[in-house]
């Protein structure tokens, strides 16, 4: 970031919210960039950038496609670029029909699942067909949509059966994606932007000059976004089409470019890498469907095809050498290298989901590690009273969050829906060891892998997360030692033997050698890999996380390189380790042009040296090294070795980016503005409302407020969005025990605009209930002129800031209502995250009911709103304008939820 | 004892045998992103007690207040509309072209460049809103008033130039905290919560709280540097906003950047505490300030009360020999 000569902060608050990152925008602004921040609030980020524009939460799709358009229209994309480097030439099969033709729906949509049939966006194949997943064939939307299908892409993109696409390099066939493009968003309009965003068309401009400006060969662009992209029933997308303008601008891959996903935590990134997910395993491997991966071969033909390009044709060799680090002697050939000691999954298992199967008394023990869902979850009421359902709880935290003490001091009691003496629940609170009493690493937003030392030993019984785990499978395995039941098997046989410390905690360098892998026959028996290029699928090599093989190369653990960036290259390659191969610009090729030269020499930083017949330059390169820029070589050769020299993203199945994604997004191949599941603003783009292939979920303790056109909608008539303080950590687990944090943050406070206090007369640091379809709180009211009131479509939107950092409890220095009592559960489909970025309420001065009285409140304002388990959750807005037969859900009957 | 007022060195006139450069701050508010990490690194080094009450304070996203016995780096947070951002450019504009008598020394004062009434410094974006953040500390003066006045010598000037209370020496008599321009050194009283070194003691009933009764402030992290070791509030700021070094350093950094703000038309920019003429003779803690001093809460033209000694006793004087004289009339008058 630090090279960037322009940087667009939006969905972010990165001062606030990540403030020791935000010292390389410091070091840009320094140097002379422009500093442009995008939020529906004027923050802390704000008020050092630039400028600061004001937008509409949740329409974030629609600045993002009037950029695209603007640069389309204008001419202003990088032509040498977009033409070699992204799938703009080639031609998508002609069943494809866009949202511009069907109303806002894209070709494909089925109602009764709510979810589309994705084949007709495939490439066109040689001879009028398509080019579809490999392997069993091209998975339904609503299966991907199940297991988060979307996670898998963490390291590279969606698989293709072959690359051999068709193309049209004069970008004038209909069919080519960039065509499909730029009639997809030619109604993106600055007028749109004015009418949909509330930000006036100088604004518009402004933006869109200074982006322009300050990219092409000379300069570049970086994007920088978190949760307030992500964070929303669409939430994908927005990142898809900032994806999109990058690449027509040549903003990826290049130093100073890109889109920066700033994670929240310090190794939020890490623990998807090595996932706490449900549906990955290590590396971005997905994790087996029951009836979908039955066998080994179905499941790598789904992961990849031999004759794809790129480097995920090997995954074959990652996830035998991950069975093989998991399993040892155990993984055998002849057992498929223990793969069917791997769980199936046979559903949806989000998080969502596994609260509502608790409410239905389908699950009996949950382990909460680092995570205080009863106020950091979407819902606060449905976790509390999903955990109430429980017979066991085990939360490891550094303090008695509140996920701990719901039974005897949260909300529920107060109300009365709960009683301590009815609740069964077991709860067991284990001590945990902070980031300073344990060794290990973190893999922060730039892949960046930095071991950290213990300082101290922990306290009492405080422990390692490694300590914990080691010492339960321990037990577990002790008490099924004499097991000969076959389904004990994949727990005895399990690799789990790590050195100790006098304390009894593991090693953890030991762990990271095991996650780097080994060559386990042969002259190097034993010794650790260098690179993941090294792995086989023959059972001759073990790693843990293909991505982070090199970590360990040569027995010295890299993470824990510290030498200053002052004293080395730009590329600062020793300090910490980067994965892949300590590469810290991806898809670096780009950065050259399709003769390998540098597109400039004040963005150099990786080209082809004619003589060395190899790629040089600052950092690792992301490419095979010796590949001469012109090569073509056969495409049938598959893997790597059909990559050809101006391939840059080898890990794409055709090696180009993707303006147009015909696989691997299961809510449309393109960017679409659809509004948020409640919304006071209709959506002047299409007649399609919301998101058509959201996850929704009707239940009775999860009602929508009415969007705007539909009766109701006038009793939650304000936009609230939720984030993030600088002195509070997520649901305050880690701060709000501190007093030196917490006195900086002492009272949950909601933000609110001069104009909007006078219509509801509020009081500046007076008392004010927000009441949602969900529940009501309260929170002391800071009048700001940092809110701003929009103006869209013809009325005025004002939206209300809700940090989310209080919980009610009694243990912690500072406690509050929670404003994510007042979030409900609607999901984007391709990674089901909550929308939690923008939901609709109504606020009024004073402080909120006590006990039945405040159940009696929120009901009122559902009964007077008339919300209903239907209101908001129908799929398709207007059959009869987006041409799909009736939806079901017209008459009574939702099919969402069910599944 | 050294001179009283005006440029001097002030570790010189302490009579250090082995004196080392002065050290001192520049705190650049302009890029201060308001996070509070100074603050937060200050307590955290010195175990000093938090002390909020736990209810927001009704000043934007302020809730320690001011600088006082517990916080010694405390950010302001200022929310100011486009007549303000405009007067403060206006007024920022009018100490440029008259010479800067604000930010320096006549013939030394920056910015060295051109005479900006010349030059078109319409900045690039007007903004029509702006949230100020300033993260101030004590100003270890050249001239600092609390010494000065302090009768038992608690408060001493260190071989770095800075100001420092010897806890163990202070009785808490209080003068020093009418002596400081500035209003920075204040007395520590009981009710104060502390914050446990140890985890164990996190839940202790009544830790023990330090020094109570006694002056604190700011000590420019002595005990760090004697150890070589940057103050802890520069160390913890993520964005340099404050900068930890030797004093003339900072000066001339600070006025390289208010030089460079004022070429792109920021003529709100100026300086606080680097010029030496001013009436605590420059502070050792320089700051780059967006707006007139009194926005953030700090004194227009401070002035060390020793600063005027030699004219009081010169009345005093006059008053004395006026009295001798009268006294005299009165007698020779009573002769005759």
């Amino acid at each position: 970031m630090a090279n960037a000569d322009c940087i667009v902060i939006q969905g972010s608050n990165m001062a606030e919210c990540h403030p020791v990152g935000y010292q390389w925008v410091a070091e840009a602004k320094a140097r002379g960039a422009k500093v442009i921040h995008v939020d529906p609030r004027f923050t802390r980020t704000s008020a050092v950038a630039d400028k600061h524009i004001p937008i509409r939460a949740g329409s974030d799709v629609v600045l993002l496609g009037a950029l695209i358009n603007y640069v389309i229209t204008h001419d202003l994309w990088f032509k040498e670029y977009v033409s070699a480097y992204t799938n703009a030439a080639t031609l998508v099969h002609a069943d494809y029909r866009d949202a511009e033709d069907l109303g806002g729906l894209f070709s494909g949509f089925d109602p009764e699942t709510g979810a589309y049939d994705t084949a007709s966006w495939s490439y066109a194949e040689q001879g009028g067909g398509t080019i579809d997943d490999p392997g069993v064939g091209t998975e339904h939307g609503a299966d991907a949509s199940a297991r988060a299908a979307g996670h898998q892409f963490g390291s590279g993109g969606p698989p293709l059966e072959h690359a051999q696409v068709q193309r049209d390099d004069t970008l004038q066939d209909p069919r080519t994606v960039f065509q499909i493009l730029k009639r997809h968003y030619a109604r993106y309009t600055p007028e749109m932007v004015q009418d949909m965003c509330g930000i006036d068309v100088t604004d518009f401009e402004y933006l869109a000059h200074a982006i322009t400006e300050n990219s092409g060969r000379e300069r570049t662009t970086c994007f920088a976004y978190s949760v307030g992209w992500t964070q929303h029933s669409l939430g994908a997308q927005f990142i898809r089409s900032a994806a999109i303008l990058q690449l027509l601008l040549g903003n990826v891959g290049r130093p100073g470019s890109g889109i920066m996903a700033l994670r929240g935590h310090a190794s939020i990134q890490g623990s998807t890498d090595i996932p706490t997910l449900f549906n990955l395993l290590p590396g971005y491997l997905p994790m087996p469907s029951a009836g979908r991966h039955d066998t080994l071969s179905e499941y790598l033909e789904s992961i990849a095809s031999k004759k794809q390009k790129g480097y995920w044709a090997d995954a074959d060799s990652y996830t035998i050498s991950l069975l093989k680090a998991w399993w040892g002697d155990a993984a055998r050939a002849e057992n498929d290298w223990a793969y069917d000691y791997l769980p199936r999954l046979n559903g949806a298992h989000g998080t969502y989901e596994t609260v509502m199967a608790m409410l239905e008394d389908k699950v009996e023990g949950y382990f909460l590690l680092g995570q205080n869902p009863a106020v950091g979850s979407s819902n606060g009421r449905m976790q509390r009273l999903g955990m109430s359902h429980l017979k066991w709880l085990v939360v490891r935290d550094l303090n008695l969050i509140e996920s701990a003490t719901w039974w005897k001091d949260g909300p529920e009691i107060e109300s009365g829906e709960l009683r301590t003496e009815d609740i069964e629940t077991e709860v067991f609170f284990m001590p945990a060891a902070t980031h300073v009493e344990k060794a290990g690493s973190f893999t922060q937003t730039q892949r960046l892998l930095q071991w950290r030392h213990q300082a101290v030993a922990p306290p009492g019984e405080c422990q390692s997360e490694l300590q914990f785990f080691f010492q339960l499978g321990q037990r577990i395995r002790e008490k099924l030692a004499s097991s000969d039941d076959e389904r004990d098997r994949p727990l005895l046989d399990l690799s789990w033997d790590y050195p100790t410390d006098e304390h009894g905690d593991p090693d953890a360098e030991a762990v990271l050698a095991e996650i780097n892998g080994r060559h386990l026959n042969g002259p190097d028996a034993g010794k650790p890999l260098s690179a993941y290029t090294e792995l086989r699928a023959d059972g001759s090599t073990s790693a843990g996380c293909w991505i982070y093989t090199g970590v360990y190369a040569d027995g010295i653990n890299h993470a824990a390189n510290r030498k200053p960036g002052q004293e080395q290259g730009p590329a600062a390659s020793e300090w910490g380790w980067a994965w892949p191969a300590n590469r810290r610009i991806l898809y670096n090729r780009a950065s050259a042009d399709p003769a390998g030269k540098p597109w400039s020499e004040r963005k150099k930083y990786i080209w082809w040296d004619q003589e060395q017949g190899r790629w040089v330059g600052d950092d690792v390169p992301d490419f095979p090294v010796d590949r001469a820029p012109g090569s073509q070589p056969d495409p049938d050769l598959g893997g790597a070795a059909a990559l050809t020299g101006d391939d840059p993203f080898i890990m794409q199945a055709d090696g180009k980016g993707w303006l147009f994604a015909p696989k691997g997004v299961v809510d449309g191949p393109l960017p679409t503005h659809y509004e948020p599941q409640e919304s006071p603003v209709a959506n002047a783009l299409y007649p399609q409302q919301q998101n058509p292939a959201r996850l929704v979920f009707p239940r009775a303790d999860n009602l929508s407020a009415p969007s705007a056109g539909t009766p109701g909608a006038d009793v939650y008539p304000y936009v609230f969005t939720t984030y993030r303080l600088t002195e509070h950590h997520t649901a305050g687990g880690m701060s709000r025990w501190l007093p030196y944090l917490s006195e900086l943050q002492p009272e949950m406070f909601c933000e609110v605009s001069p104009e909007l206090a006078a219509e509801r007369g509020l009081e500046p640091y007076g008392w004010a209930t927000i009441i949602s379809p969900r529940s009501a709180i309260e929170a002391r009211v800071l009048i700001t002129e940092r809110m701003t009131p929009l103006e869209v479509g013809g009325h005025t939107v004002h939206q209300i800031g809700l940090p989310y950092h209080w919980g009610v409890g009694t243990d912690a220095v500072v406690s509050g209502d929670a404003a994510n009592d007042l979030l409900g559960v609607t999901l984007d489909p391709n990674v089901q995250i909550q929308e939690s970025k923008v939901a609709s309420c109504d606020i009024r001065p004073g402080r909120r009911p006590r006990g039945a009285e405040l159940l009696a409140l929120v009901a009122e304002y559902q009964a007077r709103a008339g919300t209903t388990s239907e209101t908001g959750n129908r799929r398709v807005t207007d059959p009869a304008a987006e041409g799909v037969r009736p939806d079901p859900g017209e008459n009574g009957r939702t099919d969402g939820g069910s599944r | 004892m050294g001179q009283l007022s005006g440029p001097t060195d002030p570790t010189a006139d302490a009579h250090w045998e082995h004196q080392q450069p002065r050290k001192g701050f520049f705190t650049d508010t302009s890029i201060c992103i308001g996070c509070k990490a100074c603050e937060v690194a200050c307590k955290e080094w010195n175990h000093n007690p938090s002390d909020g009450n736990l209810e927001l304070l009704g000043s934007s996203y302020d809730n320690t207040g001011a600088l006082g016995a517990n916080t010694w780096r405390h950010v302001a947070f200022i929310e100011q509309g486009q007549e303000r951002i405009t007067e403060a450019r206006e007024s920022g504009r009018a100490l440029v072209n008259l010479g800067m008598p604000g930010i320096g020394p006549p013939g030394a004062a920056a910015p060295t460049g051109p005479d900006l009434a010349e030059v078109d410094t319409t900045p690039p974006d007007t903004a029509d809103f702006r949230w100020l953040m300033s993260s101030d500390v004590c100003k270890h003066c050249t001239h600092a008033g609390c010494l000065d006045v302090c009768p038992t010598g608690a408060l001493f000037r260190t071989e770095f130039g800075t100001v420092v209370v010897q806890d163990d020496v202070c009785n808490g008599c209080g003068t020093c905290v009418a002596g400081c321009p500035f209003g920075v050194i204040e007395r520590r009283s009981d009710g104060t919560a502390v914050v446990a070194a140890q985890r164990e003691d996190q839940h202790a009933e009544h830790p023990a709280v330090p020094n109570v009764g006694v002056a604190q402030k700011c000590t420019l992290c002595y005990d760090r540097l004697v150890a070589d070791e940057a103050p802890a509030c520069a160390k913890a700021c993520p964005t340099t906003s404050i900068k930890f070094g030797n004093h003339d350093d900072m000066v001339e950094t600070a006025r390289e950047r208010v030089a460079g703000l004022h070429a792109q038309g920021l003529t709100e920019a100026r300086l606080y505490g680097a010029n030496e003429l001013d009436g605590v003779g420059g502070t050792g803690s320089v700051f780059l300030l967006l707006d007139e001093p009194e926005v953030y809460g700090l004194p227009p033209d401070p002035r060390v009360p020793t600063a005027d000694l030699p004219q009081m006793y010169r009345r005093a004087g006059m008053a004395v020999a006026g009295m001798v004289a009268a006294a005299a009339v009165a007698f020779l008058g009573g002769r005759a």
